[in-house]
């Protein structure tokens, strides 16, 4: 089967619909959505009611920090990612809330675990940025393959047989043959707000029967995700990060 | 280990080999990784410089199905060595060309030796057994299977012993080794078994070939010593270059490497030694072969000088000016085309076109004197061709040119008679093409 994995899509919903298009295209049979739907862009409303409509079609969906954010006040955030909060927190229905609200921190399928940030603490939202946190994540779960988002750069890390782990930065486009018995960690990027250099959206897609990840960069329309978020009064670096790519 | 089976299918015509590893129990891991490189890394290969991939299996039934090569591989010529220097030259040179259309599709094959190289009926060589090779678009499983360098002893490059896996020149290194063995009989490093052993090529250069073969012209032990520099930046930039100099040996730039008889003391070993020890080791950063051949093109400068010509040579070479200066590592082959009758008809004609060549050669360099040195170096070719337009194209094919600057006559009732050499080229050309017209 072909899994479309999109992470942190950050109420970009110019990035999101031409992520969706391009899985789309390309065959993708299912749908996991790695968390972190709000925060940051100006179209929270659209992006969670599209995700929802996805999950009654039988997509996964998982919670990200900034969805829980929401709701709790325990997560030490910055200001501009506060402020967008409680912009968004008025910008979303009793029914959108509740399906935010309830949403899993992980989903286990077969041998592949989703997950926002990583498999030791969920719901403590440490980041994977290097290979020893790779490792300490794939140690806290029986899973083969780990996908999350939370970080905004996709990298992909492999722990051999010998124990020794590897770190790989993807090239889009390309198949990723994922042999067993190695185990991995696909931190898949960002859909809304990519942070490694390269300001056009990430995502990718996973086909578990041959065991084959692509993640793929799909260009979008940054200038009016960046206008809207202008418009709405939100910080204008929100705006300016997205046409870097930082 | 592998067994490898002729396989036939009714609906595939093409002879075909199936290699199956040997998965028992206690075999040796270096097996299944070497299996699971190949099957990720042929399918993504085409062209002639590799068997065609049919089909693999996956992770839980692993084979590869691929076209079977008549004939057997370099290995089986061992027994004739010492061989001639142009044969030795002529045979480099397609492993080089192999190895460039390797690096081409981001492929380092990591294992060049005399048993993984066979030759086609054809004449290409065709690279075999991907075991070891590391494709920069892919996660490089087998640094990660291992402790210490992986590679055969006697072939293995500097920086591999160092554990970096990233750079294509470390084939120029291994080619390097093969045509050193080819031309001498005498491996450069003999055949060591132990990775302490292998580090001895990193302080100590070899014997210079021409002190076991006092005939082999200078020119190749210049080519050869080259790609054994143990730093890869003094080694040739890209293996098209390489193939290059292997192509023309009159142009190749002779250094103190030429005309070495014995090798530096082991003072100089020392010396290395202790140098290595006060610098860092060299990055591991993967480097994209992609990007290390964008670095140094083969650009070749179509220059026409016949009468009424200037503003367009000079256009060219303002076109060509700019190329070189974004391209650090390029190298300049300036071409000129000596129209020639269909058959020389006495001695006279001969001796007054052995006249215009040289004359032709002249106007070339002459034309290319204002031009900044590039780091890849300059040639001079006059071609003698009665279709301009095929010369140029077959030259840059076997040259592996990258890109060809070319300037376009005006338009003229001549031209539209005689049809046009730029747009010949421009359309059968197996490369860039960039077409300058005079203000």
């Amino acid at each position: 089967m072909r899994i479309a994995l999109l992470s942190d899509i950050h109420a970009n919903r110019e990035a999101l619909s031409a992520c969706l298009d391009h899985a789309r295209a390309s065959q993708a049979e299912h749908y996991v959505f790695l968390g972190d739907y709000v925060g940051y862009g100006a179209d929270p409303d659209w992006a969670v009611s599209t995700i929802m409509a996805y999950v009654e079609r039988g997509a996964t969906a998982i919670q990200g920090n900034h969805d829980a954010a929401i709701f709790s006040r325990r997560q030490q955030m910055n200001d501009t990612a506060q402020t967008t909060i409680e912009w968004t927190r008025g910008r979303l229905n009793p029914t959108q809330l509740e399906f935010l609200q309830h949403l899993p921190l992980v989903v286990e399928q077969g041998e592949l675990l989703f997950v926002h940030a990583n498999a030791w603490a969920p719901d403590r939202w440490g980041y994977i940025t290097g290979p020893r946190d790779a490792g300490r994540s794939l140690q806290a779960t029986r899973c083969r393959i780990t996908c999350c988002g939370h970080v905004h750069s996709p990298q992909l890390y492999y722990l051999s047989a010998t124990g020794k782990i590897g770190e790989f930065t993807p090239v889009s486009g390309v198949a990723v043959p994922m042999p067993r018995p190695r185990r991995w960690v696909a931190v898949i990027g960002a859909v809304g707000q990519p942070r490694d250099g390269n300001p056009a959206a990430s995502y990718a897609i996973l086909d578990d029967k041959r065991h084959l990840l692509t993640f793929v960069r799909v260009p979008y329309d940054i200038d009016s995700a960046a206008r809207k978020i202008g418009a709405a009064g939100l910080p204008l670096s929100l705006a300016m990060r997205l046409e870097d790519g930082y | 280990m592998a067994t490898l089976w002729r396989v036939t299918r009714p609906d595939i015509e093409l002879p075909m080999l199936m290699k199956v590893p040997l998965l028992r129990h206690g075999e040796s891991p270096a097996t299944i990784v070497g299996f699971e490189a190949e099957q990720a890394i042929m399918p993504r290969l085409t062209g002639p410089h590799v068997p065609y991939f049919i089909a693999a299996g996956d992770f839980d039934e692993p084979f590869i199905v691929m076209e079977r090569i008549e004939g057997s591989s370099l290995k089986s010529w061992l027994d004739q060595l010492p061989l001639p220097s142009d044969e030795v030259a002529a045979l480099g040179a397609k492993v080089a060309v192999a190895l460039h259309d390797l690096h081409r599709q981001h492929v380092i094959h990591l294992d060049v030796k005399p048993s993984n190289i066979m030759l086609r009926r054809t004449g290409e060589a065709v690279m075999i057994d991907f075991g070891l090779a590391r494709h920069d678009h892919l996660p490089d499983l087998q640094a990660e299977e291992f402790h210490g360098p992986i590679g055969t002893g006697a072939y293995i490059s500097p920086e591999q012993i160092q554990e970096i896996r990233s750079d294509p020149r470390s084939d120029l290194y291994a080619l390097g080794v093969m045509m050193y063995f080819f031309a001498t009989g005498e491996r450069p490093f003999g055949d060591p078994d132990r990775v302490r052993e292998w580090r001895r090529r990193l302080y100590r250069d070899p014997v210079p070939p021409r002190a076991y073969q006092a005939d082999l012209p200078e020119w190749l032990q210049e080519i050869i010593l080259r790609c054994l520099e143990v730093e890869p930046n003094k080694r040739h930039d890209t293996a098209a270059q390489l193939a290059f100099d292997l192509q023309h040996p009159d142009q190749v730039q002779l250094t103190a490497r030429a005309d070495r008889l014995r090798r530096p003391g082991v003072l100089q070993g020392w010396r290395r030694r202790w140098r290595k020890m006060r610098t860092a080791p060299p990055s591991a950063s993967p480097q994209s072969c992609a990007r290390r051949l964008a670095r140094a093109p083969i650009v070749m400068a179509a220059v026409d000088l016949g009468e009424g010509m200037e503003p367009l040579a000079d256009a060219l070479r303002i076109a060509a000016q700019r190329i070189l200066h974004t391209s650090p590592g390029a190298r300049l082959a300036c071409v000129n085309v000596l129209r020639v009758s269909r058959m020389r008809l006495d001695e006279f004609e001969d001796e007054q076109g052995q006249n215009r060549h040289l004359q032709h050669l002249a106007a070339l360099k002459a034309w290319a004197h204002p031009l900044p040195a590039p780091a890849g170096g300059v040639t001079f070719h006059v071609l003698e061709a009665t279709d301009p337009g095929g010369a140029l194209i077959d030259y840059a094919r076997s040259n592996q040119v990258d890109h060809i600057v070319i300037g376009a006559r005006a338009s003229s009732s001549f031209r539209r008679f005689l049809g046009s050499v730029s747009s010949q080229v421009v359309a059968e050309a197996p490369c860039t093409v960039t077409v300058v017209r005079s203000a």
